[in-house]
């Protein structure tokens, strides 16, 4: 009888990613309505001071694998661990971050320990009928979403992205156990090897292939453009601009949003102090969220925009970009 | 050596629409491609044998309409097709079309196999790590380089904050993304090669049962299941607010909240 929700709790450096919190919050929702217990698995090496944090985050228990072989990730020797972990403990539910690491970690594993995966889900419920997990994800470059369930095999196993569920806040008192999982690595084969890792500078993204634009026009101006740079990056996002601010000088050709310029069709396309002449909007208003910032409440931009807002983007961003350090 | 690339055909998420009254998905006249980092793939596998020499077999799994994109690699430069299609591989999801895919490696030998990070149509990215586990082989993930010679290869390794410079020696699965490389485009030559000289070799479940038990394919062989799927509702008329700066800040971060963006 399988039992309990288990969250792969994913640490960088020894720095606990905040996916991890965002899950161990939707884990524990899914705990209580099955009436489980909520377990945390980390995984590393000296990081078991990074454990009291998935306590007051909600687990009732930690279980800990600490070993030097994991202390980079590195498919193999993270598959091993978790999957030992999963053959000995029969969860009902196993969550896992839908990053660079769980997209890689997750399937290895469903794999191996013979089970149903689904990648990127948004949205995760517990059947009221059958308490089978429903796990809703997009599908079709976006276009639809998809209900899926494993009524067969247990674990049910989930990825999320980051951002998509809410972190819980800490409460100080929260009770909870930790337990040492010993892994017996000398079975390592296949091994990959690491020979160096490199924290990334971030590369200019070809503009149609980034998932957010915030995008200047001629109002915009070159320290408005500086301000877009530093927003895009605080949003993951990249830096677009309409034909009339790449004819100014303010941002490079390759950046241009329209008909003379490229088609983009992101998740977000945020259009600061853009008009939103035709041959502009043509290049954009397929993008999944338009939110448009302008002084002129009749521009034509607000046409397409879902969210329009009749103000000045040099004093709305500065403000904008302050609350999202803080929330960073 | 012996290189297989997988490859899928997909439809052109990048075309599809949406009706806005009935908010369905308009599928008619949208364009079939190559999945794009699955040609980030090919082009990977062509590069190697251009410097190291090489034999490149292209295997897709799929509906008979899946020759054309077989074609077109084979007019790239590949050497050889493999088209798996049966009728006992439909409904497999992730762990059912990996487990098939891996005993058309085991059919056909390999060194190095190289498959598209995700597709397009499903965006899983979970069907190259998976063929590899059901091979007993290592996997690299998320290729944005690789410098491979006659015994190991070496791959840049993409992270969201980082990158690993990762070996391995062969034989080893590799996922590449589409920033990997430009593709080649098919030559003439190679056109009329792809369809007068060339064959797509048809794989059935009767050619793969040496290597993988029938509970592993197809729908029996899948442990997961739609259960249901559905259009979002179409978009709804735009809002235009006019209200202080500090409420059009809050106003930005609950949408961005709400669409999952923060």
């Amino acid at each position: 009888m399988s039992k309990d929700v288990l969250v792969f709790c994913e640490q960088r450096d020894g720095v606990l990613q905040k996916v991890s919190l965002e899950l161990l919050g939707e884990g524990k929702k899914l705990a209580n309505t099955l009436g489980q217990r909520l377990i945390a698995l980390l995984l590393g090496h000296e990081v078991e001071a990074l454990c009291p944090s998935l306590v007051s985050h909600g687990a009732d228990e930690v279980i800990l694998v600490d070993d030097a072989h994991l202390r980079d990730y590195l498919t193999e020797p993270y598959a091993m661990a978790m999957a030992d972990v999963l053959n000995e403990g029969n969860f009902e539910i196993v969550l896992i971050g839908a990053t660079a690491i769980g997209r890689d970690l997750a399937p290895r594993v469903a794999a191996r320990v013979k089970t149903g995966l689904t990648a990127d889900c948004t949205s995760l419920e517990i059947d009221p009928e059958t308490q089978d997990l429903l796990m809703t994800r997009p599908a079709f470059g976006g276009n639809i979403l998809a209900t899926i369930i494993c009524p067969q095999h247990r674990p049910q196993m989930a990825s999320i992205r980051p951002g998509v569920m809410l972190a819980p806040e800490p409460v100080a008192d929260a009770t909870g156990t930790v337990r040492r999982f010993d892994v017996d690595f000398s079975g390592l084969k296949n091994a990959v090897v690491l020979l160096e890792s490199v924290k990334a500078t971030k590369k200019a993204k070809d503009i149609t292939e980034a998932k957010i634009l915030v995008s200047g026009g001629r109002g915009t101006g070159k320290e408005g453009f500086a301000t877009l740079n530093r927003l895009a990056d605080l949003l993951g996002g990249q830096v677009s601009a309409s034909r009339a601010s790449v004819d100014a000088g303010f941002a490079d050709k390759d950046r241009q949003v329209g008909q003379t310029g490229k088609t983009v069709r992101p998740q977000l396309y945020m259009a600061c102090g853009i008009s939103g002449a035709i041959q502009h909007l043509a290049g954009m208003e397929e993008s999944e969220l338009i939110i448009a910032i302008n002084k002129n409440p009749s521009a034509p931009i607000f046409d397409v925009a879902d969210v329009g807002i009749v103000g000045d983007m040099h004093k709305i961003l500065p403000k904008l970009i302050t609350k999202l350090e803080q929330m960073a | 050596m012996k290189i297989i690339v997988c490859i899928k055909q997909v439809p052109n998420t990048n075309e599809v629409k949406l009706d806005q009254q009935t908010g369905t998905l308009i599928r008619e006249g949208v364009p079939s491609i190559i999945n794009p980092d699955d040609l980030a793939g090919i082009e990977a596998a062509l590069a190697i044998k251009d410097s190291l020499g090489a034999h490149i077999t292209v295997v897709s799994m799929g509906p008979p309409q899946a020759d054309i994109a077989l074609r077109e690699a084979l007019a790239m430069g590949c050497d050889a097709a493999c088209l798996i299609t049966d009728r006992a591989f439909a409904g497999a999801d992730t762990w059912a079309t990996s487990s098939t895919l891996a005993g058309a490696a085991q059919l056909l030998g390999y060194d190095l196999i190289i498959t598209g990070r995700q597709a397009i149509d499903g965006d899983t990215a979970q069907v190259g790590p998976q063929m590899a586990e059901h091979l007993g082989i290592a996997h690299i993930p998320y290729a944005e380089d690789i410098k491979a010679d006659g015994e190991k290869i070496i791959v840049t390794r993409q992270f969201e904050d980082r990158y690993q410079l990762l070996q391995a020696h062969y034989p080893v699965l590799v996922t590449a993304l589409s920033e990997l490389n430009q593709p080649r485009y098919m030559s003439v030559g190679g056109v009329v090669d792809a369809y007068d000289q060339k064959e797509v070799r048809l794989l059935t479940y009767a050619d793969l049962e040496t290597f993988v038990p029938v509970e592993n394919i197809g729908l029996k062989g899948s442990p997961t299941r739609v259960k249901k799927s559905f259009t979002k509702s179409p978009k709804g008329k735009g809002e235009l607010h006019q209200v202080s700066e500090d409420e059009a800040v809050e106003i930005i971060i609950q949408k961005l909240k709400g669409h999952l963006i923060l």
